[in-house]
């Protein structure tokens, strides 16, 4: 493992690009754009203002650089470093930004959640979606990106609009059975929509891309709801994490919950491992739920946290047996977590200037070689899961991992 | 009493006397001896009189009197005897009787004031009881009112919550209208030029057609989706048959057809003629790809019937065996213990010399592999060793090459450090040398000519040309000799300095000039 110096960064702004070739990062008002092996700088860019938030379009070939405060989004370009793009909302103001999944539109949420802008980078059209939803996840696009879903609110009532993303056409349109929606998200097969209700309210609505409703499940009623949703990366599986410290599976067949996970204090069952990270040895030993890629053959596992009581521990749980494979213990509280895209492989950071990593052979911490404080917030995986980008409040760096050839 | 009772019998010798001449004396002899015959006559004795009315002794008579009389004393004495006895017995056990009165009385008393004590306790525990059914009672009520309240709060803060959201939308309406009505010119995108779309097609027009294009995209997208999943199912579907058939088939096998005595198989006749032209329907290869649902209802119920007849093959065989267990054998259907272990004996047997015949194979095997062999194996041994170096070397040299590009890189970035930190040297001397020079020429204005002011300057613009149009190799070409390349670069930064000698030249400073002009100039 092999980790590269320090350098500026500021707002936990630094991503990896999708086709896995460069880093971009912000400093204060600059964006700084690094070949991924050498860490050289490729690009520097200047904005107007200090950067909020920076995004990669999907093929890897503009940046956008959204300043919340002056209402304005910069778009750079890799190939042509003298283009530009300016995109200011005035008086409307700006509150978020993403990239359409083509990499050739912008949508900008005005502030008060007002409209969504669409803008062309191809051509002179603007479009508006008006009403959409004051909420964590309003917008979600297929995995394929033909696809978007907006969460709207009119009258008191939610909504939901399907849009094409080609012409930017609406599809459908339909009213959503939630008190208050608080979040939308896609199968990654595209086909089914998941809608949740806030957290007042446990209740979980699954929609068809035409429309239909197909399911609705509710746990229980009165007490606090559902914290956050993950899908299983091939749509058999949706994870609903709730506040009850439980972790309900439904399958894709039925929408009916096939087991529910508890996140007890003590854990009585012998046969979890739990990996404690204890001062000196080297070895350390997990309502954020992700799911790793599925190999062929590998055994599904996925990761939850509960943050609710139990921030310090990651449990991690095997699909295939239905049970608790192994938990986590850390010594301070988690601050993110993110499996390797490629391999079964957890990396987790709790805010000091270790990265800790697990795999299914074991675990490791390894202490980054810094000077100073370098207090790890955040991490990211590079696409290719070689590398990943260590997170802090003013610094990055860079981890580079040796791949183990697959005999 | 009793002491007096006894004293009479026993008078003492003197006062026997006394007591004897006290009755009859010398002169009333006739009187006693006739008032005794009056006596013992009225007792029934024989009269003691020779003849009545005679005056003569009968002296046997007489003896015969008191050896009677005697006699009778004995048993009058014994039988006073007797009486006292029974008297202190019946004494004794009255007086026992009395103590147990008196203790069965106590006992009595003890148990009614147990009994008093616990009603007293049964009493308080059943008020105890009536008072947690009346706390739980109102508990529930207590459960129900809070639900109740908290149902109809979750309503009321659900209608506030909506008034409160429909003056938001107001808010939000008016402020659209505003924001809207401005037409600001700000709200606006510039950019250089547009970029193409990702998929290289234009831009077409929304239409209906388009729509209906849509629509039909998004149509396919789900049917391919519910089709690759109806394959899916269908692929379990069939190794879920698949797996139902072979179950049935060693059920089959299993169930005993020969060992049925007459009388089953007489019951069992009908139906297992039945279940056989079943099976063989059904084992029929077409059938089970027809998926209706006559034909599945058939195949599980089959199934289930043949378990069902497994089951109690098993149990029967369960049965038989604690049968035999108990001693009661039936000779018919089961085979006796002694037998059972004779076989498994006979089998252990057989395995552990078939696992020595291995082992010894094994052994020869192994020889024959040590002994020295011909020169092929010795050729082809040779040959595996050399292979195995060869990839071991092959790995070493992949090693060594990695280091070795490892080693190439540090060096290419030391080079590179080296070369930076020459230019920054060079830059510092000359900016120190061009200072200096200043302040001479400040200095000493009147000494100095105006040509050897310029030649220096002219030199270096004579010297521009060259650099500029050279400047871009450095930046290109980072490895190599690093005393070529300073003096040119030294020369452009010159020009950088002196062109803005207004800027205080730091190490930074310099080298983001550096990357800016370099962007510039690329």
């Amino acid at each position: 493992m092999n980790f590269s110096e320090l350098f500026k960064l500021s707002g936990l702004l630094g991503r990896f690009s999708p086709d896995g070739r460069c880093l971009a990062s912000c400093v204060q008002y600059r964006l700084v754009v690094r070949d991924v092996n050498t860490l050289q700088i490729l690009q520097l860019y200047t904005c107007l203002d200090q950067i909020q938030y920076i995004e990669w379009s999907s093929d890897s070939l503009f940046i956008l650089c959204a300043m919340y405060k002056r209402g304005i989004v910069q778009v750079w370009s890799l190939e042509q470093p003298d283009w530009h793009c300016k995109i200011d909302e005035g008086s409307a103001g700006l509150v978020a930004s993403c990239w359409s999944p083509d990499g050739r539109h912008i949508l900008n949420t005005t502030e008060f959640h007002l409209r969504i802008t669409v803008w062309s980078l191809c051509t002179k059209s603007v479009s508006y979606i008006k009403y959409p939803k004051a909420c964590q996840q309003g917008i979600a696009f297929t995995k394929d990106g033909r696809y978007m879903a907006v969460a709207e609110r009119r009258d008191c009532k939610d909504f939901i609009s399907i849009f094409v993303c080609s012409d930017w056409q609406l599809l459908r349109h339909f009213d959503s059975e939630t008190q208050d929606l608080f979040g939308i998200e896609w199968a990654p097969n595209g086909c089914v929509l998941a809608v949740w209700d806030t957290c007042l309210e446990y209740k979980i609505l699954l929609y068809s891309l035409d429309g239909r409703l197909l399911s609705t499940y509710r746990a229980y009623e009165w007490s606090l709801g559902i914290k956050s949703i993950a899908w299983s990366p091939s749509s058999q599986f949706l994870a609903i994490g709730s506040y009850d410290e439980k972790v309900r599976i439904l399958n894709h067949v039925t929408w009916k919950k096939i087991t529910e996970f508890e996140h007890p204090a003590t854990i009585t069952n012998t046969k979890t491992i739990v990996y404690k990270e204890v001062e000196k040895s080297p070895s350390v030993e997990t309502e954020r739920l992700s799911f790793p890629p599925t190999r062929a053959l590998a055994s599904s596992l996925f990761s939850t946290q509960s943050k609710y009581n139990i921030p310090n521990a990651v449990w991690i749980w095997d699909i295939q047996k239905l049970k608790l494979f192994v938990v986590l213990e850390q010594l301070c509280a988690i601050q993110s977590f993110q499996w390797d895209p490629r391999q079964p492989r957890l990396a987790v950071c709790t805010g000091n200037s270790k990265v800790y990593l697990w795999s299914p052979a074991g675990c490791v911490s390894v202490q980054v070689p810094m000077e100073g404080d370098f207090q790890i917030v955040s991490l990211s995986w590079h696409s290719s899961g070689d590398s990943m980008v260590l997170l802090s409040k003013d610094n990055f760096c860079v981890c580079y991992l040796e791949r183990e050839e697959v005999k | 009493m009793n002491s007096q009772v006894l004293r009479l019998p026993l008078p003492s010798s003197k006062s026997m006397h006394s007591f004897f001449s006290a009755f009859c004396t010398e002169e009333n002899i006739e009187q006693s001896i006739s008032y005794l015959n009056r006596e013992l006559t009225t007792l029934g004795f024989p009269s003691i009189y020779a003849e009545s009315k005679g005056k003569e002794l009968n002296l046997v008579s007489i003896i015969n009197c008191m050896n009677e009389l005697l006699v009778l004393q004995h048993k009058n004495l014994r039988a006073q005897e007797e009486v006292e006895m029974q008297h202190l017995k019946l004494g004794s056990d009255m007086d026992h009787l009395q103590n147990c009165y008196a203790k069965l009385k106590e006992q009595l008393e003890l148990s009614k004031r147990e009994i008093v004590g616990l009603q007293e306790r049964d009493r308080q525990l059943q008020s105890k009881n009536r008072n947690l059914h009346q706390l739980l009672k109102n508990e529930k009520d207590e459960v129900q009112k809070l639900q109740n309240i908290i149902s109809s709060r979750a309503t009321q803060y659900n209608h506030d919550m909506k008034r409160k959201e429909r003056e938001y939308n107001k808010l939000k309406e008016r402020l659209h209208q505003l924001v809207m009505n401005k037409k600001d010119k700000k709200i606006a995108m510039e950019v250089l030029n547009y970029v193409g779309r990702a998929d290289g097609k234009r831009g077409a027009w929304r239409t209906d057609k388009t729509e209906a294009r849509n629509e039909e995209e998004m149509y396919k997208v789900l049917l391919s989706d519910y089709e690759q999943r109806q394959k899916q199912l269908l692929v379990e579907n069939a190794e879920l048959k698949k797996v139902l058939q072979q179950m049935k088939k060693d059920i089959i096998s299993l169930l005993p057809p020969q060992k049925q005595k007459p009388k089953e198989r007489s019951e069992d006749g009908p139906v297992l003629s039945d279940l056989e032209e079943d099976i063989g329907e059904l084992n029929k290869e077409n059938m089970w790809e027809l998926s209706c649902e006559t034909v599945r209802e058939q195949l599980t119920n089959s199934i289930r019937k043949q378990w069902r007849m497994l089951k109690n093959h098993v149990e029967k065989l369960d049965n038989q065996v604690s049968r035999v267990h108990s001693g009661a054998l039936n000779e018919k259907d089961v085979i006796s213990r002694e037998d059972h272990e004779l076989e498994t004996e006979k089998l252990e047997l057989e395995i552990q010399q078939c696992k020595e015949m291995i082992k010894t194979q094994q052994q020869l095997l192994q020889q024959q592999l040590m002994s020295p062999c011909d020169d092929d194996t010795t050729l082809l041994l040779q040959d595996c060793y050399l292979l195995e170096e060869r990839e071991r070397l092959q790995e070493e040299w992949r090693l060594f090459r990695e280091q070795k590009k490892n080693f190439e890189k540090e060096r290419r970035s030391f080079t590179e450090a080296a070369i930076r930190l020459g230019l920054e040297r060079k830059a510092f001397e000359e900016d120190r040398g061009a200072w200096l020079k200043q302040q001479f020429l400040s200095m000493s204005t009147d000494y100095k000519h105006s040509e050897n002011v310029t030649t220096p300057s002219s030199d270096q613009d004579n010297r521009l040309p060259k650099s500029t149009s050279q400047q871009r190799k450095p930046h290109c070409m980072l490895s190599g000799p690093v005393s070529a390349e300073p003096c040119q670069t030294s020369q452009y930064i010159t020009h950088n300095s002196s062109s803005a000698a207004s800027k205080k030249p730091t190490g930074d400073s310099k080298s983001n000039q550096w990357v800016e002009s370099d962007k510039e100039e690329t």
